[in-house]
């Protein structure tokens, strides 16, 4: 790399990038009180964590909805891990936050939308940040594990895959990233920090969720467990389901085999498996 | 015809004496002669008198057991002799099912996960076959869009076989490179293609995190649709724009929102059973349009190696299992750092102290939901195979060819652990510093 190119890179690591990093108010799941979302604050501490590596990224915290007590308690939570202010925009309750969401986008463009996966409360159903994806065109990366780093506009991110897998993406910005339990835990929310924070309040042209107040919600019942069924005709067959241990399908044994045939046999399962990497 | 009747059962004496003794050496070539003409022998132990009153013949009722003596089953299942040859076609008596002219088209996009169907994709095939058969007079099909290669148990028509038996009419099979990782915009791309043509009238995908809750959530933004996310149940409605009305759960669990199903919906697991009784074509189609190829923002660099040892036990892909067999511990841990395996051990290797406790397998310690299970000298206590009933393979090296573990595994080799440890180490190292040098 000549000087004036890593001069230049140098600068662009100092300017970092615009980060928005949606929250909203979560419930805890025993007592049912209004808290901090886990998801949502382990996407704010991604973006600080950012923040720390890339000197010149700048946070901003967006929310939408009502303007109360037990909400902006809730709200503070985030404000305590190390923020001066946060948006909200206000918007009546059982309003649709998706649009208000994208407009305040579309006009502030930062380059990076962090948001977590699903929220605590109405429906969670996870659509949101897929909805903001297509209404703004950006790409979306699901279930995020860390960012590794930000160059150039092309940000090198490590997603997480299931059985502890993870897999390395170059996405170009701007783009919006979920972050489920995979990211990072969230830093504890200091009190007094949490009070001094002030919040901007911008209202928004209310628009009512209308589908949403057509449905039934009412407090999840525990599942039915799926039966084993036997679909025997004879009582001789549902005795031997009944009473009769597992056996195998049946795989094949090798016996009287040298350790290397052996060794061969399980060698080609396991590629077949694609196991080995 | 009581006389032909009478004709051929006409008895031999002897025959029947070799048949029913196990021990005579003309007892298999007796039993296939009369398995060959018995089965006709067997269906006439009831018929229509001449005075139209049904007669039976008592003596060709049962069977003979297999400890040589006369058995009748009253349940009107058994057959005979022909107990090894009949049972399994009794057992394979699925109706089969072809659905030429379907009414309307069920789209499913199973995860597919290492190129098998899993539990939850047969649960959610079992969805789509409840939506598409409600109405017997005008049945709709159901479509799975494949994504990468599938693999059956066994090849070729067998592999057919197994999507059929899981309730797939059709199949779209896209296992092109570009589908392969994590190519979200190019797979939207061709599931749009497929709405455009077939323009089914549900499309259900698995809401799991191996891929179908984020496809699934991307289609339905892309139709503009708002999902039913989270579905667990789903019962006919009439009021229903669609017919039918699904609880689903939201907010992190802990609601169930009952509303009408929409035309994406991403099912949970045992949302519904799993089909079992039929047979289905599983009729290969070609899209007929071309995909257009979209130019993506997000570029897959591929997996990264993960530290296996960090990977919790319970979620590991690829286990190496340690028992009371294994001698050589310091050769067994190398062999899983080459293999790239999480570790294992059964109960006996905790106690001894060879191994941490949180390794443990089985009932009393983690219960493990491996891809390949490899058990080193693990004979297979019962607590033991409780703990890998959920994994796919098995792999088993035991010096004892009768324990359970070989009757559980689907690989077994018989022989001493260390040596084809050893072996296996050599063999993987052998090959991955071939592809070193040719890279």
């Amino acid at each position: 790399m000549r000087p004036d190119q890593l001069q230049q890179g140098q600068e662009q690591k100092k300017q970092g990038i615009d980060v928005a990093v949606l929250v909203s108010i979560g419930r805890h799941p025993t007592t049912g009180r209004a808290r901090r979302a886990e998801q949502d604050a382990r996407g704010l501490e991604l973006a600080l964590a950012m923040e720390a590596e890339l000197p010149g990224t700048r946070i901003s915290v967006l929310h939408a909805g009502p303007q109360n007590d037990d909400g902006e308690a809730a709200l503070r939570g985030y404000l305590g891990m190390g923020l001066e202010s946060m948006t909200l925009l206000e918007q009546p309750e059982g309003s649709d936050a998706i649009l208000a969401l994208v407009e305040h986008l579309a006009a502030t463009s930062p380059q990076l939308v962090i948001t977590g996966a699903r929220a605590e409360r109405g429906e969670g159903s996870g659509l949101l940040p897929y909805a903001l994806a297509e209404h703004l065109g950006w790409p979306l990366v699901n279930s995020l594990a860390s960012v590794e780093k930000v160059e150039n506009g092309v940000v090198t991110l490590l997603q997480a895959l299931p059985r502890g897998q993870r897999r390395r993406l170059k996405v170009r910005l701007p783009a919006i990233i979920s972050v489920d339990e995979a990211a990072p835990a969230a830093r504890q929310s200091a009190f007094g920090p949490a009070r001094r924070a002030t919040f901007s309040v911008t209202p928004t042209a209310p628009e009512a969720d209308s589908e949403l107040a057509q449905w039934h919600l009412a407090p999840a019942r525990k599942r039915p467990k799926r039966l084993k069924i036997v679909k025997a005709a004879s009582a001789r067959d549902r005795f031997k389901a009944a009473a009769s241990k597992a056996e195998g399908k049946g795989g094949q044994v090798l016996t009287d085999v040298t350790p290397e045939q052996g060794a061969e046999a399980i060698y080609k399962l396991l590629k077949e498996e694609e196991v080995l990497r | 015809m009581s006389e032909t009747i009478r004709r051929d059962q006409r008895r031999d004496p002897r025959r029947e004496w070799i048949a029913r003794n196990r021990l005579h050496p003309e007892h298999a070539s007796v039993i296939a002669a009369l398995g060959g003409t018995g089965g006709g022998a067997a269906a006439v132990s009831e018929w229509l008198g001449p005075n139209g009153v049904v007669r039976k013949n008592p003596r060709a009722i049962g069977f003979i057991g297999p400890n040589g003596v006369k058995r009748i089953d009253r349940s009107g299942l058994q057959q005979g002799e022909q107990s090894t040859a009949t049972a399994t076609a009794a057992r394979d008596s699925r109706r089969t099912v072809t659905i030429d002219q379907p009414a309307f088209l069920v789209a499913v996009v199973p995860d597919l996960t290492g190129g098998r169907l899993s539990g939850h994709d047969k649960d959610l095939l079992g969805l789509a076959r409840r939506l598409a058969d409600a109405d017997a007079e005008q049945p709709g099909a159901v479509v799975a869009i494949l994504f990468g290669e599938h693999k059956g148990e066994g090849g070729g028509e067998l592999k057919e076989q197994a999507l059929g038996e899981a309730g797939i009419d059709r199949v779209v099979q896209l296992d092109d490179e570009l589908y392969a990782g994590f190519a979200p915009e190019t797979r939207l791309a061709a599931l749009s293609a497929v709405e455009r043509v077939m323009a089914p009238r549900f499309w259900l995908l698995p809401d799991s995190p191996l891929g179908g809750a984020d496809l699934g959530r991307r289609l339905a933004l892309r139709l503009g649709e708002r999902a039913a996310t989270g579905v667990w149940q789903v019962e006919a409605d009439n009021e229903a724009a669609l017919g039918w009305r699904c609880t689903a759960r939201g907010a992190a669990g802990s609601l169930d929102i009952q509303r009408p199903l929409s035309r994406v919906a991403l099912a949970l697991a045992e949302c519904a059973e799993p089909v079992d009784e039929t047979r289905h074509a599983a009729e290969h189609l070609s899209l007929a349009t071309s995909i257009p190829t979209t130019l993506s923002r997000i570029e897959d660099l591929g997996q990264v190696a993960v530290d296996p040892a960090g990977v919790a036990l319970a979620e590991a892909e690829f286990i190496l299992s340690g028992g009371n067999g294994v001698k050589e511990w310091d050769a067994f841990h190398h062999a899983a750092k080459v293999l790239g395996a999480t570790e294992g051990a059964s109960r006996v290797a905790v106690d001894d102290g060879f191994m941490a406790r949180d390794r443990q397998v089985g009932a009393t310690g983690t219960w493990v939901t491996a891809r390949v299970y490899m058990a080193v000298g693990i004979s297979g206590a019962i607590q033991h195979l409780q703990g890998i009933q959920r994994c796919d393979k098995v792999v088993a090296i035991n010096l004892d060819p009768g324990c359970d573990m070989i009757k559980r595994a689907d690989l077994a080799v018989i022989g001493d652990s260390t040596q084809i440890l050893a072996a296996l180490v050599a063999m993987v190292e052998q090959q991955r510093g071939g592809q070193r040098d040719a890279a």
